[in-house]
């Protein structure tokens, strides 16, 4: 399967194979993703479209999530738009090791999301961040849309996506995502609050409402925090 | 008008990326900035838990209800705690829900 990868020298094979390998597991997501799409009720082509053009996974999974609950698709893009700012973040720390201009920074950001920016941050060279970033970014790319098809077809042949367990499998989803940033005991009170905020005006909005009230915590914690450590986000 | 957010969130999540590598750095010296940003994934996601497995859809719109998803996410809180990969967790949430349905 590595035979094509003799060509290069062995730091940048290494690192190609730790893209190649980060991909083929976040791929797996895909699976799941592609299941949880269709039984939130949108189609197999809508499904892939998200993985094509959005690519970003949790925005994807706050899209459908809210289409799930019955919001309106326009909250539920608001979601997926607000999920997707941490990745503005990841690209401020990788443009400057990163040193692309033009197209070439244009087409690099379709790929930008948490796994190519890990794999690319660490790096001491511009000539292995950049190998680390591609091929963390493409293998990523390729398998997520693969695993999002896989993952669709199969949830449109089963039926009724509750006997199956899909819509607590959304939940479970979440808290994946969600799990390795519980690592502060800030993070930990946001997310509490952030649960909260949505629940406690769930009998009062419309849903896909509740998700976006408790954005207003991140806000709110960012006001009174005292302490200006830096980031500890890749 | 799936399709319409559909395309929405990715011309939105595109652009939102090339910002980030189009910006200088220097956009992130501001703190409140900074971090707001940091919290509002961790906010969203627990938003999201929350909602997705508390909320069904009533006569009267949206309320509250405890069901077989809570104990899915108990699962998937087990799962978590014994360091298993994204598929499972979900696989396993999936799965309690379920067999408690059956």
């Amino acid at each position: 399967m590595w035979g094509w990868l003799r060509g290069l020298d062995v730091p940048t094979r290494a690192i190609v194979r730790d893209g190649v390998a980060v991909g083929i597991a976040t791929g797996a997501y895909g699976l799941s993703f592609g299941a949880i799409s269709v039984a939130a009720g949108l189609d197999v082509w809508q499904s892939c479209a998200l993985s094509l053009l959005v690519f970003t996974g949790a925005s994807q999974f706050a899209l459908v999530g809210v289409i799930a609950s019955g919001g309106a698709p326009v909250l539920a893009a608001a979601s997926g738009l607000l999920l997707g700012t941490r990745n503005t973040l990841y690209g401020l720390k990788v443009a400057p090791m990163l040193g692309w201009r033009g197209w070439r920074r244009a087409a690099a950001a379709h790929v930008l999301i948490d796994e190519s920016t890990a794999m690319s941050i660490t790096r001491t060279t511009r000539q292995d961040a950049r190998i680390g970033f591609l091929s963390t970014g493409l293998a990523v790319f390729v398998l997520w849309n693969l695993a999002t098809l896989a993952g669709a077809l199969a949830g449109d042949s089963l039926g009724d996506p509750r006997t199956y367990g899909l819509d607590a499998a959304v939940g479970g989803a979440f808290l994946a995502l969600l799990w390795p940033r519980l690592d502060s005991t800030r993070n930990r009170v946001a997310a509490v609050l952030g649960a909260a905020v949505a629940l406690s005006v769930v009998p009062l909005t419309p849903s896909g409402v509740p998700v976006l009230a408790a954005s207003v915590v991140a806000l709110g914690m960012a006001l009174v925090a005292r302490d200006d450590q830096p980031s500890e986000e890749a | 008008m799936i399709w319409l957010a559909v395309l929405g969130c990715a011309v939105g999540c595109y652009l939102l990326k090339l910002a980030g590598m189009s910006v200088p750095e220097s956009v992130l010296a501001n703190p409140l900035l900074r971090r707001t940003a940091d919290l509002l994934p961790v906010v969203m996601l627990a938003a999201l838990v929350a909602v997705q497995v508390l909320v069904v859809p009533g006569p009267d719109g949206p309320e509250l209800s405890i069901d077989a998803r809570l104990a899915g996410l108990a699962a998937a809180v087990v799962a978590l705690l014994l360091r298993a990969p994204f598929i499972v967790v979900v696989f396993v949430a999936a799965l309690t829900a379920a067999l408690l349905r059956l």
